[in-house]
């Protein structure tokens, strides 16, 4: 059984189609990437699978279990997968500490002391361990994302979501954060990426999805898509968000 | 210029005004405490995706401002009483005093000007901020709580302490249920020692004073909270 199959999963904003009957899935340990133009519905489809956005047709099974069913406990679905988000909403109101202790207290029920130990444990981890007790506004972006993905695996995710963590970054900052996803990846967790970092796509992508239009043009598996003759529409992207 | 004015009837009376203050003070802080309580819910029921909750929520605030705060203090003095006659069927049964039902009164009425506030406040938190905590696993209540509230509260004290400034004064207008608050107790003392000039000109000076306090501190305050983010 995939980790995350998604069935001719379709969705409106209104009249205007976002997400055109995609199909397709995630294996345990795949790592996936999904790419394409802005406003393709890259960022939607990651989102139908913890739920954040709703989809009127077809079927997603995460873990076995239905997202659209009604019958499913959504907070306790999202509670076994992490998100990372472009703008890492962090929540700035609290320490770096307390953001990574928050959801396991609340949500998971750990004891104080237990959720510190393993948010300590984490924030070594990404290496800011000496930044437990500060804000994050004043943590640099890239350093934010590290606490976000700290965050995120702070509740023993069974599988991981990021949506472009490495667009609202300063060039420089990017590697550190990608450091940390091909490290996650390396480990066999369950990744669904959506960036244009190819490099990244290419070292440790199993498939790579191409998004256009709401619809799922190309999945492939990293070798194809960088290697053969693709369609024109994916060549043209490539070209385009390679060259730079 | 002041031959003929005898400024002593303040001193005289200052600790029936003292009273008076006191019972301003404390029917300002606990119609501001649960004004604010309503209020949150009330702009919670506004923007709730659930008509059922909204629509309701909606009606309420537009009515009760649109509404004198005289008014809704006479409704409250006078119709409750008739309700609870009627409801409970006794024709002997008791109102709820003029002090509580002058306290419901601001309750509600103030609850509609710090709904709107409150929901600025709440608009005013990133939807992300929202996102990031459902996809933690939180709850409506949790997310609302711990994420939302406190990030909006951070943003909007300011403009609610200003308008709690509002109510201060308007907190006055309880005389017509037969209080006395300071502005009563003023009133009183100038009317028994035909001394108006003098008590009203203290009364003035008085709440002057506060509320400029009040509102110096509102706008420190104002340059103190730095944008979050």
């Amino acid at each position: 059984m995939a980790m995350i199959e998604f069935k001719n999963v379709s969705k409106w904003y209104g009249k205007f189609q976002v997400l055109k009957d995609c199909t397709t899935n995630v294996e345990k340990g795949e790592v996936i990437v999904v790419c394409g133009p802005s406003g393709s519905g890259k960022s939607t489809l990651i989102k139908c699978v913890n739920g954040l956005e709703p989809f009127q047709q077809g079927e997603l099974m995460v873990n076995g279990q239905s997202v659209g069913s009604k019958e499913t406990n959504l907070p306790k679905l999202r509670a076994k997968i992490g998100m990372v988000f472009q703008n890492f909403e962090l929540f700035p109101h609290m320490s770096v500490i307390a953001n990574l202790n928050l959801a396991q207290v609340k949500v998971l029920g750990r004891s104080e002391a237990e959720a510190t130990e393993k948010s300590r444990a984490l924030l070594t981890r990404v290496g800011l361990i000496d930044h437990a007790p500060k804000f994050p506004g004043q943590l640099s972006g890239g350093q934010q994302q590290r606490v976000a993905i700290a965050r995120a695996l702070a509740m023993d995710p069974i599988a991981m979501l990021f949506d472009e963590p490495t667009s609202a970054l300063d060039p420089e900052m990017i590697n550190e954060v990608l450091d940390v996803m091909v490290e996650l990846a390396q480990e066999g967790m369950t990744m669904m990426v959506v960036t244009h970092e190819m490099g990244f796509a290419r070292k440790v992508a199993n498939r790579v999805i191409f998004m256009d239009r709401g619809e799922i043009v190309d999945d492939a598996s990293k070798d194809d898509f960088f290697g053969t003759t693709r369609s024109e529409r994916v060549q043209l992207f490539l070209s385009k968000i390679l060259h730079h | 210029m002041f031959t003929g004015f005898d400024f002593d009837v303040i001193q005289r009376s200052l600790p029936y005004l003292w009273q008076g203050m006191q019972f301003t003070l404390g029917l300002t802080l606990l119609a501001m405490a649960s004004g604010i309580v309503l209020g949150t819910l009330l702009a919670l029921m506004r923007l709730s995706g659930i008509k059922a909750m909204s629509v309701p929520a909606a009606g309420y605030v537009n009515l009760l401002r649109s509404t004198p705060a005289i008014l809704v203090i006479f409704w409250f003095y006078f119709l409750v009483p008739i309700a609870i006659k009627h409801i409970s069927g006794d024709s002997y049964a008791q109102g709820i005093g003029p002090f509580h039902s002058a306290l419901i009164a601001f309750t509600m009425f103030e609850a509609a000007y710090y709904c709107e506030i409150i929901r600025a406040g709440i608009q005013s938190v990133p939807a992300g901020q929202v996102n990031a905590a459902y996809a933690l696993g939180l709850n409506y209540w949790q997310a609302t709580l711990q994420i939302v509230l406190p990030q909006a509260f951070r943003n909007m004290v300011p403009i609610l302490l200003t308008q709690s400034i509002i109510l201060f004064q308007d907190t006055s207008l309880v005389y017509v249920v037969g209080l006395t608050d300071f502005m009563g107790a003023a009133s009183k003392v100038a009317q028994r020692d035909g001394r108006l000039v003098e008590m009203y000109l203290f009364a003035a000076l008085v709440y002057f004073i506060l509320c400029f306090i009040g509102s110096y501190f509102v706008k420190r305050l104002q340059q103190r909270i730095t944008p979050p983010r």
